[in-house]
């Protein structure tokens, strides 16, 4: 994918976070995406979220599928490792190397192409596995690289640009993963940052499979009259379920003491993601009632916000009972029986 | 009068039909490790059915004296336990040769041959009589045909009895029903045949520095030995051991006794797509990762072991063949995955291969697997097939040096970048053998860098310039050229006065050596390499040049690595002639015997 390298100037007024770092620390080269691509929004919120919770840039190992989503790591986090793999194989990229390395945060951006047509077996089974990571999901409904075929999240009756109507019942990441089993669901607009970047940091906190479906118009592609993913019709029909909000680990107490109907959860790290419902009564804990809210909403509304959350599930690394310390840093002392062990070991292959 | 007549020790062959799901193949197992124990060097094959119960299966034991190991066609004894079938069973005895059936019932006098002797044993019978359950009586029929033939061929009664003991150490219902069944077989013999027969056992001490393992357990145990803490895989036949193999070994020696936690993560991915994108995530993060499969995975692998190749990926593949193409023949052996295996995915994309030849260089190329793959930066395929990884094989010892320690490669490590001026370019500086250093993520911001299989420069970047892009795929090439040096050296039997030469690989190693020799007993006299890996050495080229012509001995159709040689070698196509045995079952030296005296 190309890319720009982007001149880096720190203009001396830019606030610092905790680590000493500007905002400008957490980007990656010039975007090559279109002109108002909803998905520059999702980088610039992601690039927020990391600068917020003080991540270190190095800590973080970015990965993506192919597709115009999938080009969009390089355009965040310099600092960080990338790696832009095949179609729809992300999600086992991840999986592998948050085996060899449990405590890196692992951030995988995809799109609706790369997570439910070619690559929707493997995001079913990372989400199964309960893997350690955000998988951001740029949810165009069309395929914008190679030039505006319905995708598998085209809404039934969506025009394409040429005023053909889809026919096919689209695939819901948020049904299908809350079904699967995910223990952090949220939907957000790549046009509403406020909504966005506390749910990201939410999901960068969350120790589990954290699926973030964000609708991101592509300005090329599908943001006419007449499709459902535009960014008119999002803003039209975007339906707020809750609103997050989420407090760094040393201001626990304070959000303890939340207003009345406000939900305090307290994430691994000691952090607190804090909602408010705007429905009244809607549980983001409560799976069946997130299934029967979700069910119940017109079939083009878009509804945002943190929809589900269970932050005790135990991930892969629980489920599989290893090692606290990463796979990759164990001394090779400690994995070789050695030759002694090898002689006495076959006595039993005799 | 028929050689088989005469009395021969040590040196002779059973063929055991049995119906599969019958748990014919513990007795099988039992018979051939008795007589390992008796140091008298042996080989089991299990020529199996893709069934669970009720379908047609053999076990083959073949004896020796000499050592010769590779599948012997004329048997002197056949086991036919399965009725259906008897007819073709009672053809393969050679002249001469015995035939033990369950004469609960009478036999089919068309099935009667004057040429043999027919060995009848009520096994239905005596087990009905002395067992109540009927599971029991099913399965107790083959520890008493055990039996009868402890009697029939002299096989050490206490080594039968230890391993019974050893066996069902824990059960001892089970292991006195074993014991009855096996002396009701055992007793009803000797009353009523002449025991033993023409050929027998006696003991020997061949096997003191011997083990008896097959080949998926030394593979996994050489995943161990190489510090492998991370595997991913999806079911198959044959490749399923390897990874039961693993697991085994790594609740046993993995547990971490101070935290009690696993040092070792075992993934069963939901298809082998995902198995070897696992694979390649882990390696990209620095660990030792596996997986294990067989043709029909890695055909769905490709796409990520050209990622792997272009990208610069380790990756560890053990491709366990089986009989292809597409599902093909799952229980059965080929050596048909070669072509696929060494340029693996679109593009220009080539591998570096491991050929063993018995569970001894399974173990050994295991670990040498994770070695190159680290050295090199790149997915190694270790090419096993069924009956290496299956079937249990008399091998040496395996010997391990404690000063070994993994070979990870050109790996920059904190300090290496805190030194560094300027950025971390992936693929730039080069070594001798055209390695580029790599940095593992969460070390440092100073490594960082953008992993991808798109188009790109010596310093990673993307780009769709043809030189740039030219550039790195030229050391690509010249990278795996590189790797010849490191692979392990062909093994060359060289013999006085040959007229041409052979050339093997894996699994028909045995097969070959021994049709050699009878070749030379008869005055056709050859030399024979086999060789270990791919890319090709300079032995392989010398060899080939210093041949007037050389056969190459191999198990599939279309003479695969025959046409390796030609496109990796010098050697014009004219001078390789192919002998190919590919129905699926291992190799005998008569097919080597036959398939080189008609092209002479």
């Amino acid at each position: 994918m190309p890319s720009i390298a982007k001149p880096v100037a720190t203009h001396p007024t830019l606030q610092r976070n905790a680590l000493g770092l500007t905002i400008r620390d957490y980007e990656g080269s010039m975007s090559t995406l279109c002109a108002g691509c909803g998905h520059d929004s999702i980088t610039a919120a992601v690039i927020r979220a990391l600068w917020e919770l003080d991540t270190q840039p190095h800590m973080v190992a970015k990965l993506s599928g192919i597709g115009c989503s999938s080009k969009t790591p390089t355009y965040f986090l310099s600092g960080a490792h990338g790696f832009n793999s095949a179609h729809g194989r992300m999600p086992a990229i991840v999986t592998g190397a948050a085996a060899a390395d449990r405590d890196l945060l692992y951030i995988g951006v995809s799109g609706d192409g790369d997570s439910l047509s070619i690559g929707l077996g493997q995001m079913c089974h990372a989400i199964r596995r309960n893997i350690r990571m955000a998988y951001i999901l740029e949810n165009n409904g069309v395929y914008g690289l190679t030039k505006g075929q319905f995708s598998a999240s085209s809404d039934i009756g969506s025009k394409s640009k040429r005023g053909e109507p889809n026919r096919m019942a689209p695939i819901d990441p948020v049904k299908l993963s809350l079904s699967l089993g995910a223990t952090f669901i949220a939907r957000s607009f790549s046009g509403d940052k406020e909504q966005l970047v506390p749910i990201l940091k939410a999901a960068f906190t969350h120790r589990g499979f954290a699926l973030v479906d964000v609708v991101s118009p592509c300005v090329t592609f599908n943001d006419h009259e007449g499709s459902t993913k535009s960014y008119k019709h999002t803003r039209k029909n975007t339906l707020r379920a809750t609103q997050a909000d989420w407090v760094p680990p040393q201001s626990e107490i304070l959000a303890q003491i939340s207003k009345s109907g406000t939900t305090a959860v307290t994430m691994h790290d000691g952090s607190v993601v804090r909602f408010t419902a705007v429905p009244k009564d809607y549980d983001p804990m409560d799976r069946r009632k997130v299934a029967a809210y979700l069910d119940d909403q017109p079939a083009n509304a878009v509804v945002t916000g943190l929809l589900y959350i269970d932050p005790s599930a135990p991930d892969m690394h629980e489920l599989g009972q290893s090692s606290p310390t990463p796979l990759r840093d164990l001394a090779y002392e400690k994995l070789c029986p050695g030759s002694a062990e090898l002689e006495r070991m076959q006595e039993e292959f005799r | 009068m028929h050689d088989v007549l005469r009395t021969r020790v040590n040196d002779f062959a059973v063929k055991l039909a049995n119906v599969n799901g019958t748990g014919s193949a513990s007795a099988n197992g039992l018979l051939m490790q008795a007589i390992f124990r008796m140091g008298i060097p042996v080989c089991g094959k299990n020529l199996f059915p893709s069934n669970i119960q009720g379908l047609p299966t053999w076990y083959e034991i073949r004896v020796n004296k000499e050592g010769y190991s590779a599948r012997a066609l004329d048997y002197d004894l056949m086991v036919a336990m399965n009725s259906q079938t008897y007819d073709r069973d009672i053809k393969e005895v050679r002249p001469g040769g015995y035939l033990l059936y369950d004469s609960s019932w009478p036999l089919d006098p068309d099935l009667h041959r004057e040429d043999i002797t027919f060995l009848g044993v009520p096994l239905a019978e005596l087990c009905n009589q002395n067992f109540e359950d009927p599971r029991t009586r099913i399965l107790m029929k083959n520890i008493a045909y055990a039996g009868a033939m402890v009697a029939t061929l002299d096989i050490d009664m206490d080594v039968v009895n230890a391993l019974l003991d050893e066996k069902f150490a824990g059960k001892k219902a089970l292991r006195e029903s074993n014991h009855k069944a096996l002396l009701l077989g055992y007793q009803y013999a000797k009353e009523h045949f002449e025991c033993p027969l023409p050929f027998r056992l006696e003991k020997m001490d061949a096997n003191k520095d011997k083990i008896l393992i097959d080949g998926n357990t030394a593979t996994a145990l050489g995943a161990i030995y190489a510090g492998c803490t991370v595997a991913a895989w999806y079911p198959i036949t044959p490749a399923t051991s390897v990874m039961d193999g693993f697991k085994g070994f790594c609740e046993q020696y993995r547990k971490d006794p101070e935290t009690g936690k696993n040092n070792y993560l075992i993934i069963q991915a939901e298809d082998e797509l995902a198995a070897i994108g696992m694979v390649l995530g882990a390696s990209w993060n620095g660990a030792r990762a596996f997986t294990s499969t067989a043709g029909p995975g890695l055909s769905l692998m490709n796409e990520l072991i050209g990622f792997g190749y272009y990208a610069e990926i380790p990756a560890v593949i053990v491709d366990v063949q089986r009989v292809g193409p597409s599902t093909g023949m799952p229980t059965r052996t080929q050596q048909s995955d070669l072509m696929l295996a060494a340029y693996a995915s679109h593009g220009d994309t080539r591998h570096i291969l491991l050929f063993p030849a018995n569970p001894n260089e399974c173990f050994h190329f295991a670990v040498k697997a994770f070695d190159l793959a680290e050295q090199f930066q790149t997915p190694v395929i270790l090419m096993s097939d069924l009956d290496i990884g299956m079937n249990d094989w008399v091998v040496p010892r395996l010997t391990w040096d404690d000063a070994y320690r993994p070979d990870r490669g050109r790996v920059l490590d904190a300090e290496d970048l805190e030194k560094k001026i300027g950025k971390f370019q992936r693929y730039n500086q080069e070594d001798e053998n055209y390695v580029a250093a790599r940095t593992l993520p969460g070390v440092s911001q100073k490594g960082a860098y953008f992993t991808r299989g798109s188009g790109h420069n010596k310093f990673g970047g993307y780009t769709e310039i043809p030189d740039e892009y030219q550039e790195v795929m030229d050391r690509l090439k010249k990278k795996h050229a590189a790797a010849a040096k490191f692979i392990p050296e062909p093994e060359l039997v060289s013999r006085e006065g040959a007229k041409f030469g052979v050339i093997a690989m894996g699994g028909c190693d045995q097969a070959v050596r021994e049709a050699l020799d009878v070749l030379d007993r008869q005055g056709t006299t050859a030399d024979y390499l086999r060789v270990r890996g791919f890319p090709f050495g300079d032995v392989v080229e010398r060899f080939l040049a210093q041949h007037d012509f050389c056969f190459v001995v191999e198990q599939s159709r279309d003479a695969q690595l025959r046409s390796l040689l030609t496109l990796e070698t010098a050697v014009p196509k004219e001078k390789l002639r192919s002998v190919l045995v590919y129905g699926g079952f291992p190799l005998s030296s008569r097919h080597v015997v036959q398939g080189i005296l008609s092209q002479l």
